[in-house]
């Protein structure tokens, strides 16, 4: 009886990705419940618009997370890149080069990843203390060198390739509600993320440094590139959503971001990332990131003050790692005794059951 | 040493050929320890070569060295003709060197085919890995090692024995021409080490090179075609193994005569038993289980891996404990919920695997010996450093420790000294029941002896043993009475009278 709950519970705690369908399911129905009038299409591009950038920078982290590492550099890199490139690229210009600051921010990027790579396996510290550093460093440089104060008016094929829509509808309101076309490059990044991991052997080789160092270098994975691999590759997304963010706001702030960190990491670590490495994927992250901004936007609907919502989602990023712990820790009980042995027949067991239940 | 090149030289029934992979005085030194001092030998196509020596002779570093994992400090590796100072590891894969390590080295969170093809995509330079492809290197690999593994399981929820499989698979994914296996039955029962040896001869008659590292003597004799023995990092004998004899290899390992350990029956009959348990279960796993452990007396625990041999010792040891089931120790009824319980109880337990890593090398002996027992030595957290060295001093005299200080590292420790210091740091709780999983596994001849010695002797103080092993031989010299366990129950007990190696294997194997 008891075995039987519990591999139940670590069905549960295993499919990480049907509980937070679950979760989400169940704050529809509560926002249904209490606010219905917040169920609007309005509201669904709202949730999409925010949940863009977060999944460009989940989706940057968890590589690094399925590696073995962790980084917290990602927002300062993804600001640094995306602010930088809004100063270097030219103001003016026909609306198709708007390409152009996406692929500086994407350059830059990189570059502050081979950085972080180049520390993590220099000074061989652990990929926490590494980008730690590294991102107050990259915050002091674009301070110190860049600039610090916002910037208002952002190159004009940015701002035009912000304002396009790719739907528009009629809105709850007055107006129209609109859904941004930089959702595409979005989900494009998303599925080649996925497909990265899972069909590439670079992808593989990331996954088996994740599950054990020491087993993949002896299987003949390249611990050194793959690390320079998966910090660019981390790098260039984090410049990505930089860039996207700052064109979806229409004004560049190298403080935007501060704090943010715990939104991402809870994300991924709620969408099934296993925080000691070697197992997340694509679609769990996707999920976390929804049910994270499902939430903030629903708060205030679910008349629950907006000075919870860092602890809610503190309470979350808990949840997602006990979920981990609960599914590593019930491993599946397999069964020693013969099945034909006669304990194990069906009625002498309820017989138990039905003297404990009267015993009480 | 002239006839360490014996592999190519000498006048086998084989044509002499080239080896596959040789060794030209390799050193290597970690620190200031020669772990691998000038060591030659070769390894031929068709050939089982077996490397036999006592922990820490060397063996693995060799190993280790020619898979490119440490690169040595001196000497060369050749192989197929060529010379190389040291080797990467995925170089060495190249090469067709292929390791299988103790610890498998296998990836936990990847399944069983991913992990077979994972290594030839690499060395192959694939760039995108179709599940089909992975698919079929996988079941071309089980197919050539003639087994049946589920391929698309995480490795990481594989038995023991199925991850040994799996490990072997990888090894034979791709063009392997030079195979080690690194103490690959030491986690295996009897019946997978015939079916493991069945793959190994298929192999080396499809001309691969075999190093095989055992600290079984039964083994090497069964599967060696060539036995080169090292001691203090040199081979200092090869030669094939007939030439040798079970007494004259433990002697050439060992570098002394060891003698069989004669055991008269000490139980304390007239006092109640030091352990006794009646009807332990806990479903689905055992049930029903009866035993007693007289005062005094060894009683061995077998049973096939997987049989609840190793659960029903974590129950009494309070790691999973029992649902129900009466235990008592030393007469005196005591409830196991928890290991606290257990130790309270007196009831020691030494799991699988602590015998050969719970010593802290480079600290002092005294140190290691109160290492488990610190808690005993302290008042209010805080140590009584005169009380513990003199506990530490009596414990180092009483094991009959041969050391120069308490002071010293566990380092400059013979080896069998240093497993009398292992056992010391379980004995200082003065438990009334010593549990012993696999108790020697993973340990050579001559530190086997002074475990079995030592236990032997606290036995006779009244110390009733319980031990958990694999090897036959080990528990008809050491045991009273063996107790063989089967799907979850006690189904037999072999006497002393009856306590024959076949007697066992017959009884285990039903």
């Amino acid at each position: 009886m008891k075995a039987a709950g519990a591999s139940r519970w670590r069905r549960v705690a295993g499919d990480q990705e049907l509980l937070l369908l679950v979760l989400l399911g169940l704050l529809l129905v509560a926002v249904a419940a209490r606010a219905p009038e917040v169920l609007t299409v309005d509201t669904l591009f709202n949730v999409a618009r925010e949940s863009m950038v977060t999944l460009v920078f989940a989706v940057a982290v968890l590589i690094v997370i399925i590696s073995g590492g962790i980084d917290v550099s990602f927002l300062a890199v993804g600001i640094f890149a995306a602010y930088s490139a809004v100063s270097l690229v030219p103001q003016e210009g026909p609306a198709a080069t708007a390409w152009l600051p996406f692929a500086v921010a994407v350059a830059i990027g990189v570059a502050l990843g081979l950085v972080n790579a180049a520390v993590v396996l220099g000074a061989g510290v652990s990929t926490l203390i590494a980008t730690l550093a590294t991102s107050a460093v990259f915050l002091g440089v674009l301070f110190a060198f860049v600039g610090g104060t916002v910037v208002n008016s952002i190159p004009e094929p940015l701002r035009v390739l912000g304002s396009t829509s790719l739907l528009e509808l009629p809105a709850a309101g007055r107006g129209t509600t609109r859904l941004s076309v930089l959702v595409l490059p979005v989900l494009v990044v998303c599925a080649a993320t996925a497909a990265f991991l899972r069909w590439t052997v670079a992808g593989r080789s990331i996954f088996a440094m994740g599950g054990d160092r020491e087993a993949a270098r002896r299987a003949g994975v390249a611990i050194g590139p793959t690390v320079v691999l998966v910090f660019a590759l981390s790098g260039a997304l984090a410049g990505l959503a930089g860039m996207t963010h700052v064109a979806l706001s229409g004004r560049a702030d190298p403080t935007t971001f501060f704090g943010g960190e715990l939104n991402v990491l809870a994300a991924v670590v709620l969408g099934g990332a296993l925080i000691s490495g070697g197992r997340g994927s694509v679609r769990g992250t996707v999920l976390g990131v929804l049910l994270i901004t499902c939430i903030r936007s629903s708060l205030i609907p679910l008349g629950i003050p907006p000075v919870w919502q860092e602890a809610v989602i503190g309470s979350l990023l808990i949840l997602g790692v006990v979920l981990q712990a609960l599914a590593s820790r019930v491993k599946p009980v397999r069964a020693i005794l013969d099945p034909a042995d006669p304990v194990l027949a069906p009625a002498p067991l309820r017989r138990d059951v039905v003297e404990a239940g009267d015993a009480r | 040493m002239a006839d360490v090149m014996a592999g190519t030289t000498a006048g086998t029934a084989s044509e002499p050929t080239a080896p596959v992979v040789a060794a030209r005085s390799l050193t290597k030194a970690f620190g200031g320890v020669l772990a691998l001092d000038a060591a030659s030998t070769a390894f031929s196509a068709g050939e089982v070569h077996c490397l036999a020596g006592e922990n820490g002779c060397g063996k693995s570093t060799l190993i280790k060295i020619l898979s490119g994992v440490h690169p040595p400090t001196s000497g060369t590796i050749e192989v197929g003709g060529s010379s190389y100072g040291h080797l990467a590891p995925r170089q060495a894969l190249d090469l067709g060197i292929e390791v299988i390590y103790q610890d498998f080295s296998l990836l936990p969170n990847l399944t069983a085919a991913e992990n077979i093809a994972l290594p030839s995509f690499l060395t192959h330079r694939r760039r995108f890995v179709a599940r089909a492809a992975v698919d079929a290197i996988a079941e071309q690999a089980v197919a050539r090692l003639g087994v049946d593994l589920d391929l698309r399981t995480p490795v990481g929820d594989l038995t023991v024995a199925d991850r040994q499989l799996c490990a072997i698979a990888r090894a034979l994914a791709h063009d392997t021409r030079f195979l080690a296996m690194d103490e690959p039955t030491t986690t295996l029962t009897w019946r997978e080490v015939d079916a493991l040896f069945d793959a190994v001869r298929r192999l080396r008659d499809d001309g691969v090179a075999i190093a095989f590292i055992s600290h079984k003597l039964q083994e090497v004799f069964s599967i060696a075609d060539r036995v080169s023995i090292m001691r203090n990092g040199r081979i200092v004998a090869t030669g094939r193994p007939e030439e040798y004899t079970h007494s004259s290899l433990t002697e050439s390992m060992t570098g002394r005569a060891t003698s069989a350990l004669a055991r008269e029956t000490p139980t304390w009959r007239d006092k109640p038993p030091a352990l006794e348990v009646r009807g332990l279960e806990r479903l689905p796993l055992f049930t029903g289980v009866d035993l007693a452990v007289g005062q005094g007396e060894i009683v061995g625990l077998a049973g096939l891996l997987g049989s609840g041999r190793t659960e029903i010792a974590e129950a009494l040891a309070g790691v999973l404990p029992a649902t129900s089931g009466t235990v008592l120790v030393r007469g005196r009824p005591t409830r196991i919920r928890t290991v606290t319980d257990a130790v309270e109880a007196g009831i020691g337990y030494v799991p699988e695997d602590r015998l050969t890593q719970g010593l802290f090398l480079d600290q002092p002996i005294g140190d290691n010996v109160l290492a488990t027992g610190i808690g005993s030595f302290a008042r209010f957290s805080v140590t009584r450093p005169q009380r513990m060295a003199r506990a530490a001093a009596g414990i180092v005299h009483s094991l009959r420790i041969k050391a120069a200080s308490l002071q010293d590292s566990i380092r400059t420790l013979s080896g069998g000294n240093a497993q009398r210091v292992l056992i010391g740091k379980w004995l200082i709780g003065r438990p009334k029941v010593l549990i012993l999983n696999g108790p020697t596994v993973g340990v050579d001849v001559g530190s086997k002896f002074d475990i079995l010695s030592l236990l032997h002797a606290e036995s006779l103080k009244g110390l009733g043993v319980l031990i958990i092993s694999d090897d036959l031989p080990e528990l008809v010299s050491t045991c009273d009475r063996v107790l063989v366990v089967r799907n979850g129950r006690v189904v037999s007990e072999v006497d002393r009278r009856d306590l024959t190696e076949k007697a066992l294997l017959e009884a285990v194997a039903a």
